[in-house]
Formats: C-alpha cells, structure tokens, sequence
C-alpha cells in the first residue's frame, strides 16, 4: 500500500530523511516513535506530498507519489489526514467540515454528504456537535470531527500526525478510542504518536526513527519487551519512567 | 452662512454628480475587488511566474501616481484606437490603481490564515484554487475588513480624479458651478458634504460589519 525506497529528503542542508526504506501493507496500522527532530511528522507527510521527497522512490496506492504525471489531488482522495492541530475550518460548522470536501472533491449531493457525514459524527460518538462551530468544541471533541472529516472521503489510508499531542490528558482517551475502533476494522494506520499504550495495543508494527533514519522496525511486543537499538532503549526507558 | 441658493439652483448638477460619483466607486469597488483578489492570489500561488505577475502589478501601480493611470485610459490607450468616455476612463483607472492596494490587503489576510488550514484543505483532496475559495479566503474576508475599509473611503475620494479629465462626476460639476456662479468655497463646501454623504456611511457600514464578524467567530 504504502512503499518507500531509499527516500531522502533535504530542508537545505538539513538532512530530514535519511535512506528510508519502509512498506506497509493493506489493513496494517503502522505507529512511528521517536525523539522529536527525527523525521516522524516529516516522513507522514510525505505519503500524501505535503512534504516532497529530494529522492528516492515513494508509492502509495500503486501511484508514484512525487511523479510530475501524479494527480495528486486525486492520490489524495484516498488519504485521510490528522493534524496534532486539529486543522478544523472555523468559519464552517462541524457538519460543513465535514461534507465539504465529499461534496466538492467527489462530487457527492449535499444531502448524501450530510447523511455520511452524521454516520461518521455518530462513529466518532459527537452527533449531537453537528451544527457547533469548531471552537464551541473541546480539543478532544475537535479532534474526533478531524477524523471524521477524513474519514466521510472513505479513504484507504489514515495519516495521524500526532493526534493527541495538543489535548488536554483527560480527552486523549476519547480520541485513541476511535481510533483504536478504526485499527480494529482493518483500516490502514500511520499514526505518529507519543502514546506507548496505544502503540502496544494496537500496532501491527512499530517504527523507532532517530535524526531522519528507521534504527528498528519491530512487532510491538517484541520492541517493547526487547529493543535491539541502544537509542531505542534509551529513548523507551526515558518515556517510560517518568 | 452658506449660500443656499446655490445648492438649491444647481440641484441637478449636483446630483448629476453625486450619482456619477457614486455609479464610479461602486464599479472601480467591485472591479478593484475582484482584479485585487486575483493579483493576491498570484502573488502567493505556488506557481513562479504568477508571483511575478501579481508582484510586478502591484509595484508597477501603486508606484504610479492615480492621475498617470487615468490618463493611460483617458489618453494613452486611444492614441493606439481604444477609446472611451471620460467617466469610464476614469473609472478605469480608479479600479486599476485601486486594486493593486486590495491586492496587498488581501494578501496579507491570506498569510495571516494559519498554514494547517491549507494542508487540511489540500490533503482532503481539494485543489489548490478550491482550497482558496471555501476556506482559506473566507476566514482572509474576516482578518481585512479593517484595512480594506480605508481602500474603500480612499477609492470614494479617489473618484475625484474624474473631475480632472471631466468624467461628470462631482468634482466635475462642483468646478462647472463654480465658474458659472464665480462663487469658490460655498460650492465646494456643497461638495465635500456630497463625498460625506457617500464616506461616512461607509465607515459605520464597515464598523458594524467588523462588529458582526467578531461575533460570528
């Protein structure tokens, strides 16, 4: 599904990532860890182009990625995406976040795209929100419309840059719920995080990265129990006992 | 005490000339508008040649005396067999000098729009003009309307530009009274109270707008 050879990426002299080599399958929920600075966020964004890869070859849905004859736009449709920030639209109510790209990308009447929209409000258990302005909306409340806005394209792929990052600690739980729902039904996951629970329970694969490269790439049990990096070590035992 | 007879004769003229001035602000207003939102968005578009576009529009016009550019319209373009009225010409010009300064009010609303709305807009599969459109400039509108409130009084009180290459607005007739009567401040007074008429209800008009917004988040 997701397929990276050999990417590098440069900020000018700052070398983000170096020689990344990484698949994920379909259905797989992929949860990369690491020290911040070393390439996380940057290596996600990359799988939907906000970010462009210096070189190297990166294939998404059987589409090259950074190819000039991509469409982009249509790539894009496949991959849902959310932000540490939320990024909801705050002029627009929580039902027109929503509805707004199914209805302008896809074409979907408004009364079909309201009416996903509301399963996806009721999925992510905030029906009730629908005619709220985002910033009527806690964190946690703002971060569940986030993923049903991704979720009402029916995309394929789930990009989580750091979702929970910026909530308040009593609305995380609500958060990685849905989204442990979601891993559960067998949607694709790339999920940058911090949360050590979540990344036990429910990845299929744990990614460690440090300064722009891949050092581990372990089931969690085992990179949990058994960390083959010295940094990985090190890193757990400071996230872990503090 | 003002020569009230003078209003009163010259009635017609004046609002021959009211209604002129304001026919002129609220053209060179929508099409300054509109030409002024394009040139922002070349300017921030992600495509090079369009930067150099907006950015040469915006330094090559508003680096112009308002008067030069009307007289490219008024003169300029029928000396190569384009030719207009006075009135349009004038308005013309206003709407081209005008936009190059909504341009760059624009353009800074736009910055100022945090960049996540873009990515999220962008990642949902929205183009980049789409993604302008419902929701990046909605939540620009909001962020300006100060700022373009002064473009607009100015525009009002650009329009006076007309009365120079005798666009029959109400510098126009306030200067063709003024000859016939012989009589110089009373008739301006009448004047500056006629762009009064037109301004200050625009200042409150974009005060209760600004208020409204603040409401509505």
């Amino acid at each position: 599904m997701i397929y990276f050879h050999q990417v590098n990426k440069h900020y000018g002299d700052f070398h983000v990532l170096k020689d990344i080599n990484l698949t994920i399958q379909q259905g797989e929920v992929v949860v990369i860890i690491g020290p911040s600075g070393s390439g996380k966020s940057t290596l996600v964004r990359c799988i939907n182009r906000l970010e462009t890869i210096t070189s190297g070859e990166l294939i998404v849905d059987g589409v090259k990625v950074n190819d000039k004859n991509t469409d982009i736009n249509k790539l894009r449709r496949n991959i849902g995406m959310v932000f540490q920030h939320f990024n909801l639209y705050p002029h627009k109510t929580v039902l027109q976040n929503i509805t707004l790209a199914p209805m302008k990308v896809l074409g979907v009447p408004e009364q079909e795209a309201k009416e996903t929209a509301m399963y996806y409000l009721e999925k992510v258990g905030i029906p009730d929100k629908a005619n709220a302005y985002p910033t009527a909306l806690s964190g946690g409340q703002q971060q569940r419309v986030a993923i049903a806005r991704g979720l009402a394209m029916k995309p394929k792929i789930m990009l989580f840059d750091e979702p929970t990052s910026a909530l308040d600690p009593e609305t995380i739980g609500e958060v990685l719920d849905v989204m442990k729902t979601l891993a559960r039904e067998g949607m694709t996951m790339v999920v940058v995080t911090h949360e050590m629970g979540f990344a036990r329970e429910v990845a299929d694969r744990i990614v460690f990265m440090d300064q722009g490269r891949i050092l581990e790439e372990a089931p969690p049990e085992q990179f949990f129990a058994n960390p083959r990096e010295e940094r990985a070590r090190l890193f757990l035992s400071r996230i872990l006992n503090h | 005490m003002l020569d009230y007879s003078i209003l009163i004769e010259h009635w017609d003229m004046y609002m021959q000339g009211f209604s002129n001035t304001l026919k002129a602000s609220v053209l060179a207003l929508i099409g300054s508008l509109a030409i002024g939102t394009v040139m922002a968005v070349f300017r921030i578009a992600p495509i090079r040649p369009l930067n150099w576009i907006g950015a040469a529009y915006v330094e090559f016009i508003r680096n112009i005396p308002l008067i030069l550019i009307v007289f490219v319209f008024f003169v300029g373009l029928p000396a190569i067999g384009i030719r207009f009225d006075s009135f349009t010409a004038g308005t013309l010009g206003l709407t081209v000098y005008t936009a190059a300064f909504i341009a760059e009010v624009i353009r800074a609303g736009i910055l100022a729009v945090p960049k996540g709305q873009m990515e999220a807009a962008r990642s949902s599969g929205l183009t980049y003009l789409q993604a302008m459109w419902h929701v990046i400039l909605p939540q620009a509108v909001k962020i300006v309307i100060p700022p373009m409130g002064n473009q607009f009084i100015n525009l009002v009180k650009n329009s006076s530009v007309l009365g120079v290459i005798a666009g029959l607005d109400l510098m126009y007739f306030g200067d063709l009274i003024s000859s016939e009567t012989f009589v110089t401040f009373d008739v301006y007074i009448f004047v500056a109270l006629f762009y009064l008429l037109l301004t200050i209800p625009l200042s409150l008009g974009v005060g209760a707008l600004e208020r409204r917004l603040a409401k509505s988040r």
